[in-house]
Order: C-alpha cells, then sequence, then structure tokens
C-alpha cells in the first residue's frame, strides 16, 4: 500500500454527542414590534448576556389564530438584540415550511424540563424550599486569603484551598480546613464550640485557636510538627497538634 | 482597547517610579502608544526619572478640576514618539484626587491610548487605591525582604477586593510580580530572600526579576528610564519583563551568582 492510500484510510472526522445549555426564546404571541420593545429592556439589564447568544425560538406555543408571522423577521429581530437563531422549535405545517425555506433545523416540540432563566442574574429565582435542616453550608474560599483579609464562616466551616498570607485572618463556628500553607490566623469554634478543629496542609500560622484557647507562633515553631500536615483539636484546655 | 496597568506594591522605596518608567518606556519602544500617569500627587517623582521635570506645566490634578485640557498637561517625551507622561501635581495631596475625575481622566487616556501606565504612590491610601481601580492588570513591585513582601501580599488583597473590576465582578485584575534589586549573592548568604521564596509565598505569575544595580541609581539621577540603558543587567532584566508583558516567553536572568574573573578577584570587583 502506498502512502496515499493509508491516508485516505485515516479517519477525518469523528462525530460526537453533546448535551448544551441554549436558550430558548417561547413566543406566546407574534407581535415584532412589541417583542422588540421588551427586548430592548431585557438587553438594558443584562448586555453581557446578549452577545451572540445561541437561541432556539419555540414557535409552538403560539396560540393557532396567529398563522401571519413572518419567521425571516423574527429572526432579524432577534439578531439585532445579539441573539443569534440555531433552529426553531414547532410542528405546524406553514412554520416548518418557513424554516426549511431559510435553511433552518426543526426541532421536536418541547418536552418538560425547562425552566425560565433570568438574565439578570439570580435575585428573581426563588425555588420553594425545602425544609432546611440547621446546618449552615461550608464557606469555600479558592483564592488566597491575603494579609488583611479576614474571612468568617458564621455558623459553619470555612474550607480554603489557597495559601493563606502572614497577617489574614481565618474564622469560623465550626471547623477550618486549609489544603494549602496556613501562615495567618486561624480560629475555629470562635462562637465557643469546643469540639471545632483546624486542619491545615502546612502549619505554618501566626496564631492557632479552638473556642478561645490559643497558641501563637512562638508556641508553634518549638512543635515538632511546625510545617507539617496537621489536625488541631482541644481536649479539657489543652491545645493538640497531631500529624495528619 | 487599551490596557490600564497599575505599578503598586504598599511599600515605599522598592522602586515603583523606576518600574513604571522603564516598563512604560519599553512599551514605547517596542511600538505601543503608552502613557505613564503618576499618581504621587504631592510627591512627584515620575517627571524627574523620566527628564521632563522642566516641562511640566499642567498636572494631572489640574486636568481632573477642569483647569487644563488633557492634550495641554500631556508631555511628549523627547526621545520616543509614542510616550507621553502625566505628571502629578506638587503642591496639592491626595485628597485632590477623587474617583470620578481620575475614572474620567483614565477612559479619556483610554481612547487614545495603548497602555496607561498607572505609577501608585505607597501605602494603601486614597492615591494607591485610585491608581489600582480601574486597572487591568497589577504589576507589584516587591524587594527581597519580609516586610516589602508582606506590604505586597496586603496590595493583592486589595486588588482582588477593592477594584472596580472586583465590585463589579468582572474577570479578576491579572496580577504580576516584579522582584526588584535582587542580588543573587546576597541570597546565596541567606541575607536576602530568594525568588522561589517570594513566589511560594505570594503565590502570583512571575513578571520578572531586576537585578540590584548601579544604572538604576545613575538612570534616575540622569533622568534617564534605565531600560533605556541596554548595556546595564537591570535594563535588560526590564527589557525582558516588557517581553513577557506582552505575551513572549523569555528565560529568567541574573538569578545566579556571577562568577568573578580572575582579574576581578585579583583587584576586587565593586560590591
Amino acid at each position: 500500500m502506498s502512502q496515499a492510500d493509508l491516508l485516505d484510510q485515516d479517519p477525518v472526522f469523528q462525530l460526537k454527542g453533546s448535551m448544551l445549555a441554549i436558550t430558548i426564546m417561547e413566543l406566546v404571541h407574534d407581535d415584532l414590534e412589541r417583542l422588540d420593545r421588551q427586548l430592548t429592556d431585557k438587553v438594558a439589564q443584562a448586555p453581557a448576556f446578549f452577545q451572540n447568544t445561541p437561541l432556539v425560538l419555540a414557535l409552538d406555543k403560539l396560540p393557532e389564530s396567529q398563522t401571519t408571522l413572518d419567521l425571516a423577521a423574527l429572526m432579524a429581530v432577534c439578531r439585532r438584540h445579539g441573539l443569534r437563531t440555531l433552529a426553531i422549535r414547532a410542528s405546524r405545517a406553514e412554520l416548518v415550511a418557513a424554516a426549511d425555506a431559510l435553511d433552518l433545523p426543526v426541532l421536536p416540540p418541547s418536552g418538560a424540563r425547562e425552566r425560565p432563566i433570568e438574565p439578570g442574574g439570580e435575585r428573581k429565582r426563588e425555588p420553594e424550599k425545602p425544609a432546611q435542616p440547621d446546618v449552615r453550608p461550608t464557606r469555600v474560599i479558592t483564592t488566597p486569603v491575603r494579609g488583611g483579609q479576614q474571612v468568617y464562616a458564621p455558623g459553619g466551616d470555612l474550607l480554603v484551598l489557597a495559601p493563606v498570607s502572614p497577617g489574614a485572618e481565618l474564622l469560623a463556628d465550626g471547623n477550618i480546613h486549609v489544603y494549602a500553607p496556613l501562615r495567618g490566623r486561624a480560629l475555629a469554634g470562635v462562637k465557643g464550640n469546643p469540639a471545632a478543629r483546624i486542619f491545615c496542609q502546612q502549619l505554618a500560622a501566626e496564631l492557632v485557636s479552638v473556642a478561645g484557647q490559643y497558641k501563637v507562633a512562638d508556641d508553634l515553631r518549638r512543635d515538632p510538627l511546625w510545617g507539617q500536615a496537621v489536625q488541631i483539636n482541644l481536649s479539657g484546655d489543652v491545645l493538640n497538634i497531631t500529624r495528619l | 482597547m487599551a490596557k490600564i496597568l497599575v505599578v503598586t506594591s504598599g511599600k515605599g522605596g522598592v522602586g515603583k517610579t523606576t518600574s513604571s518608567a522603564a516598563i512604560g518606556t519599553g512599551l514605547a519602544l517596542r511600538g505601543h502608544k503608552t502613557v505613564i500617569v503618576d499618581f504621587d500627587v504631592g510627591l512627584r517623582n515620575l517627571d524627574l526619572i523620566m527628564g521632563c521635570e522642566r516641562r511640566v506645566v499642567y498636572d494631572f490634578v489640574n486636568v481632573i478640576n477642569g483647569e487644563a485640557t488633557l492634550t495641554q498637561a500631556l508631555i511628549k517625551d523627547k526621545r520616543l514618539e509614542n510616550l507621553y507622561v502625566l505628571a502629578a501635581s506638587q503642591t496639592r495631596d491626595k485628597d485632590a484626587l477623587t474617583q470620578e475625575g481620575v475614572g474620567k481622566v483614565i477612559d479619556e487616556l483610554a481612547k487614545t491610548f495603548e497602555y496607561v501606565v498607572c505609577d501608585s504612590p505607597a501605602g494603601i491610601e486614597k492615591g494607591a487605591h485610585l491608581a489600582m481601580y480601574f486597572a487591568d492588570e497589577a504589576i507589584v513591585v516587591t524587594n527581597p525582604e519580609v516586610s516589602s513582601v508582606r506590604d505586597s501580599d496586603r496590595m493583592l488583597g486589595l486588588l482582588a477586593s477593592k477594584s472596580r473590576r472586583a465590585e463589579q465582578g468582572l474577570e479578576p485584575i491579572k496580577e504580576r510580580l516584579l522582584l526588584t534589586r535582587y542580588n543573587p549573592e546576597r541570597v546565596t548568604k541567606g541575607e536576602m530572600l530568594g525568588v522561589e521564596d517570594v513566589e511560594e509565598i505570594l503565590a502570583i505569575n512571575l513578571l520578572g526579576v531586576i537585578p540590584e544595580s548601579q544604572a538604576v541609581l545613575k538612570a534616575s539621577n540622569q533622568g534617564v528610564p534605565v531600560i533605556l540603558d541596554d548595556q546595564s543587567d537591570a535594563g535588560q532584566a526590564y527589557s525582558d519583563a516588557v517581553d513577557r508583558l506582552l505575551g513572549k516567553e523569555m528565560p529568567h536572568r541574573f538569578l545566579d551568582v556571577q562568577k568573578k574573573g580572575f582579574l576581578q578577584r585579583l583587584f576586587g570587583g565593586r560590591e
């Protein structure tokens, strides 16, 4: 076989499936002028959201009576506001024909599992609350905590995934976990929970405290576990430092 | 779209103004239209380092107060076509700066310049805050000693929480470390923090290491940005840093102790 033949066998493509989050615009009225006006207001709320946003136009909720919809004009309105139509969703024959004429894919009408989205942010989303257990979520910090910064996790644990600099202060009503060097101060159980613990990957702290019992760097440095991965807990009045 | 760079440190005397002048000049040398803005109202120095102190008529505060236009206040560099300086006022203090006024001037500069280099004053008060507030990228100048590293760390915290980008929830300011006055010999002796130590504590991208050099003082006194002295180690190190700023991969130089030659050892080189 020649080189060219071998190359000829090489696959040129791969087909893959993927789930994408796509914005769907459900039209309930065919008044394009009103749509234009209302879109303008929406765009003003969240300009960043409307920048070449892929869009599926759902026309299956349009009332039967409104059949005069001009699909090309509708797409032009969307385009003007930064929404780019990928496909339409419709079942009515005249709409399918119109989409075919524009070479636009037609998707089958919707199943369930769609929820309205507010491009302005999350402030309007209010799901019905399930009965909340009396536990506050863990506060997770992923960026370095710098000197002069103070991070408090009220009512729960604090989890830090980046270095804590000298002069920084971590406070939690629960436990404190630092998966990086701990060079600042860490105060667990600040409201007096003696069962709180401090975990860190490298003990280099200026001060550690559990429920008010503390040790400063001078004491910590003398500990053979200085610089090691340790946990710190309170037994009686004594802070115990043990290797992890 | 113009890039707003802030050169900041927290601590004074670490080389912010020297670095602002060198980096601004370096950007202009590479063909980018650049302006360097002195935010150190009341203690202005940038004009001296840039050698344009005798041509300052209007300054930053005049522009903010509407007493002069930006075009009147911008001082064109005599050496480079693309380089301008906006001097600070010497007779006022930091309270003369307002967030609104500074924002207006920066927006105006961003229309005509590719790079706006803001030379921050020391400290973390109003002047320093306003210098970094509008920044897209920050160059944190640090000396290899503990107090400077701690102040830089504090500054990094402020960059991440008190800037416009942080307040508007935009992509955070890109932070870069510029280690200045580095002396490899003293690092080997254990008298100075090494590059790795500082990088480990601050945990940010290293833009460059500028060696301690006679050339810097000489350049300052002559009013010539040290980057124009391409024979000097500091000038070359700044040049590398500017290339890195523009996205080029450059190996870090001047990190190791230079072996003294036979004659130098015999007659004793200058420390």
